[in-house]
């Protein structure tokens, strides 16, 4: 690292605003994936766009590789920082910078915390639609570079559905506008907007989001229906997206987990003994036409098998029953003191099969292996509780993974449907991409870096690569 | 040893197809490695390939040393109605995938503009969405993954068959609407819905003013039309605008938006269409754009959508106009010359409206360019991806003009 970068980063956020102890950065040296740690050489945390810009100026003059990072709720090792990087920690940069009632749409800084534009657009009738579980951390500006998701995504679509316009700061230091106010894919060109978001920060720093607002729902009814089965629990998915209704959020949580959150300061009042819970959501602009649609996936569920569809009498009733499912994750650090997020996407009609096959992996393996999943979008996440410091443990849980996205794959599935590649995913992309794909990718990310200095080692495994040329030449800052 | 006899040496001669009336050789490859052998092909020789679907969109007059088009590619390899997907080869016309979809009980909820038989691969690659957009979003929304071959031959998986899908980057955004700049789409996954259970358009003639303010109080309402467009006398052929509002969903829901619609009419009476005259209307409106010279389109915020077509008027004349001004699209066509174009970008520009040329004749586009005034930074961009996409400039694409 060279000598004077600390003094000249600390020239431009100031001192309080740098990490350089080692005590300091090794806080930043996971996000929220336990199996990975990096520590990165500094840790900057400008407090403006100006700042910002002004960083990365300095590191393309020196050529230092830095990565982006938000909160740190990652679940992919994305943002984490090898020796050599410099970690550009945004969320500082925690600004609403309008919000546009008549054309539903606000304009943010990327350090904005993905509940806080939600509670900011709540006043206008509006609501900012993808709500991943860490929505009360997380950043817009993460969520961007991740195209997360969430419970909500199944009827209003993920990250990328709902992100407008960008402003880009490259690599180079160079600053981008990406997009529209109104929304035109291309903004005059390609859709550079669509390429960006979830590049998992390997192509710039988005410095401002223009995302679009959606009506917040008039009328809301929330299902609890309880299974004797998964299988049957996977086959009522089926029933309700065939029957043409598009419920908000159709999640489902199997056993091990009902009973961890059951068993935590979260228990939303699952029955332990059901093998299965749906928690369906439907929700639109009128009351008649939603109590209509409930009527019908309610009948859905019981002729699909469920013992018992209950619907949350209260608005405190519906947030119990939420909570329970969005802190599904923090409640399973009961289980053991480590815990994999697994993230996956097979084809809806698949999920009955593989969710079998999961539970025989996790039985050979001795793991203990908890559902948690968006089902209306086939979006799985298995969670393996284990205990990081058991080497041998730690390998099973490795190869019981890899067994877990083999499954996915050979039902025509994905390897991750919102959470990323990051570093943890890198060994499968050669499973889904051909070597001439790959190499696509990585020919596209040299034209927005052509040093491949922002986030480097993710996404795309280099060796798996066929070779390509031609790139954007190199501009100067 | 001409360009004809090498292609039919290369893919048969089932490929070759008649000239068009420039002469241009016309290939017709038969499966996607077939495009990559010979684009790979064209790149090594140096030839200038224009690209084609029906020939009922795009004019088929760039200058080019060969016309290479999907209409023999069009197989529909999966519809799978319980998982709401399908994969189909882009040359497939949308009137066919769409009757197959049907048979299945599936829908692809988009209805871009043009003649019935117009391609998948067309409307992808140039991303024009019609009304539908209202409620069910751009073209890229239906998109799940693409299968393309770049200028030098390269064939590139991008996106997947699922529903949700973040495993690298997504290459599929770059060719929706990339006007095949970056490469020849060969096969297309497709998010699908259900057939709606019931599907009702309503019609209502006014001034145009107030039949935005009724636009307006739908929105307000609450009511989720899968469409709400507006549409000029010209193109509607009407005495005056006409506000069209189609339901399509569940039972329940388009019974609930129908008792709300007489309330949201601002004392004007909607009038409900028989489905053979909505079907007629619909497609006249389709068809109505890929009957004159020039269309474009424009995006700018929903509360900018009356400001626009003022412009418009002012500008080019009060012609055939369709708009979603709660998407804040513009969608125009008649005829414009270069000059009156190029102006129209630019002032456009100023207001950060980006105006997209969708379809012109060669002199036009070459000129205009599909794309142009770009915002900061971003025509190095497509420059590089451009390169990287077609290093030896084999695709005939008019992307910014000239």
């Amino acid at each position: 690292m060279f000598p004077t970068l600390a003094r000249d980063l600390a020239a431009i956020v100031g001192e309080t605003h740098l990490r350089q102890a080692r005590a300091e950065r090794v806080t930043y040296s996971m996000d929220g994936l336990p199996t990975h740690r990096r520590v990165p050489d500094l840790v900057v945390l400008p407090g403006s766009r100006e700042e910002v810009i002004a960083v990365v100026r300095l590191l393309a003059a020196l050529g230092v590789p830095f990565v982006p990072r938000g909160a740190g709720t990652g679940l992919s090792g994305g943002a984490l920082a090898d020796e050599g990087s410099v970690l550009l920690v945004l969320t500082r940069l925690n600004r609403i910078l309008e919000i546009d009632k008549n054309n539903r749409r606000a304009v943010v800084e990327p350090g904005v915390v993905n509940a806080k534009l939600g509670a900011a657009a709540k006043p206008h009738g509006l609501q900012y639609a993808p709500d991943p579980s860490s929505q009360s951390a997380c950043t817009i500006g993460g969520n961007v570079a991740e195209n997360a998701g969430g419970p909500h995504c199944l009827k209003y679509g993920v990250t990328a559905n709902h992100i407008l316009a960008l402003e880009v700061l490259l690599a180079d230091g160079s600053l981008v506008e990406l997009g529209s106010p109104g929304g035109e894919p291309g903004g005059g060109g390609p859709d550079l907007v669509g390429v960006f978001v979830g590049s998992e920060g390997n192509f710039g720093v988005a410095t401002k989001i223009t995302v679009r607002l959606t009506p917040l729902p008039r009328a809301i009814r929330t299902l609890l229906a309880d299974f004797s089965s998964i299988r049957t629990a996977g086959e009522a998915v089926s029933a309700i997206i065939a029957a043409g209704i598009v419920p908000a959020a159709l999640e489902m949580m199997d056993q091990s987990c009902i009973c961890a959150v059951e068993d935590s300061v979260y228990a939303a009042g699952y029955p332990r003994d059901a093998a299965a819970v749906l928690l369906a959501e439907i929700d639109g602009q009128n009351g008649d036409a939603v109590v209509a649609e409930t009527e019908v996936v309610t009948e859905l569920l019981r002729k699909s098998g469920a013992r018992s569809v209950r619907s949350a009498a209260s608005e405190a009733e519906r947030e119990r029953l939420w909570q329970g499912r969005k802190k599904a994750f923090g409640a399973m650090g009961r289980l053991s003191r480590d815990l994999v997020v697994q993230d996956a996407v097979v084809p809806r009609s698949a999920l009955p099969h593989v969710l079998d096959t999961i539970s025989t992996i996790a039985k050979n393996y001795g793991l203990v292996v908890s559902n948690v999943f968006h089902a209306g979008d086939g979006n799985l996440h298995p969670n393996i509780s284990f205990d990081a410091t058991n080497p041998t443990l730690k390998h099973s849980v490795e190869v019981a993974s890899a067994e877990i996205m083999a499954t996915c794959i050979a039902a025509g599935g994905t390897i991750t449907g919102e959470h990323g590649v990051g570093i943890d995913k890198l060994r499968y992309m050669p499973l889904i991409f051909d070597a001439e794909s790959l190499g696509a990718m990585l020919a596209v990310r040299r034209v927005f870096d052509p040093d491949e200095r922002v986030n480097p080692g993710k996404v795309v495994p280099l060796h798996a690569c066929r070779e390509w040329v031609s790139a954007r030449p190199r501009a100067v800052a | 040893m001409t360009i004809l006899d090498k292609v039919t040496a290369l893919l048969g001669e089932g490929a070759v197809l008649e000239a068009g009336t420039d002469r241009v050789p016309r290939v017709a490859p038969g499966s996607p490695d077939a495009v990559a052998l010979l684009l790979g092909t064209a790149h090594q020789e140096g030839w200038r390939v224009r690209i084609e679907g029906a020939g009922t969109w795009l004019q088929s007059d760039a200058p080019a040393d060969l016309a290479l088009t999907t209409r023999r590619l069009d197989r529909v390899p999966a519809i799978e109605p319980s998982d709401l997907t399908a994969t189909a080869e882009a040359g497939i016309g949308l009137d066919q995938l769409r009757q197959q979809l049907a048979d299945r009980g599936a829908w692809l909820a988009i209805d871009p503009p043009g003649l019935a038989g117009r391609t998948l691969g067309s409307v992808v690659a140039t991303a024009t969405a019609g009304p539908l957009r209202h409620g069910f979003g751009p073209i890229k929304d239906h998109l799940l993954g693409v299968t393309f071959v770049t200028g030098d031959g390269r064939m590139v998986q991008s996106g997947g068959r699922v529903m949700k899908n973040v495993a690298g980057y997504d290459l599929t955004r770059l060719q929706a609407g990339g006007f095949g700049a970056f490469g020849v789409i060969v096969l297309v996954h497709l998010r699908l819905r259900t057939l709606p259970r019931a599907d009702i358009t309503y019609v209502l003639e006014g001034a145009r003013e107030d039949l935005t303010q009724v636009g307006e109080d739908i929105a307000a309402a609450g009511l989720t039309p899968a469409a709400l467009e507006l549409v000029s006398p010209a193109l509607a052929r009407r005495e005056r605008w006409v506000l069209a509002v189609r339901l399509a969903g569940s039972p329940a829901l388009v019974a609930a938006d129908e008792a709300g619609l007489g309330a949201a009419s601002g004392g004007g009476r909607f009038t409900p269409l028989r489905a053979e005259e909505a079907h007629a209307f619909w497609m006249r409106l389709a068809e109505g754009f890929a009957v004159r010279p020039v269309t474009f389109r424009i995006g700018g915020v929903p509360t900018a959508s009356d400001e626009l077509l003022d412009l418009l008027q002012h500008q080019l004349g009060d012609e055939w106009i369709s708009a979603s001004p709660a998407a804040g699209a513009i969608r125009w066509t008649g005829d414009a010359s270069i000059d009156r174009l190029q102006r129209l970008r630019r002032t456009l520009a100023g207001l950060e409206v980006p105006l997209t040329l969708e379809r012109a004749p060669w002199p036009q586009r070459g000129a205009v360019g599909h794309f142009g005034a770009y915002r900061e930074g971003v025509g190095p961009l497509v420059a590089g991806l451009r390169r990287t996409f077609d290093p030896g400039g084999a695709l005939v694409v008019a992307t910014e003009g000239t």
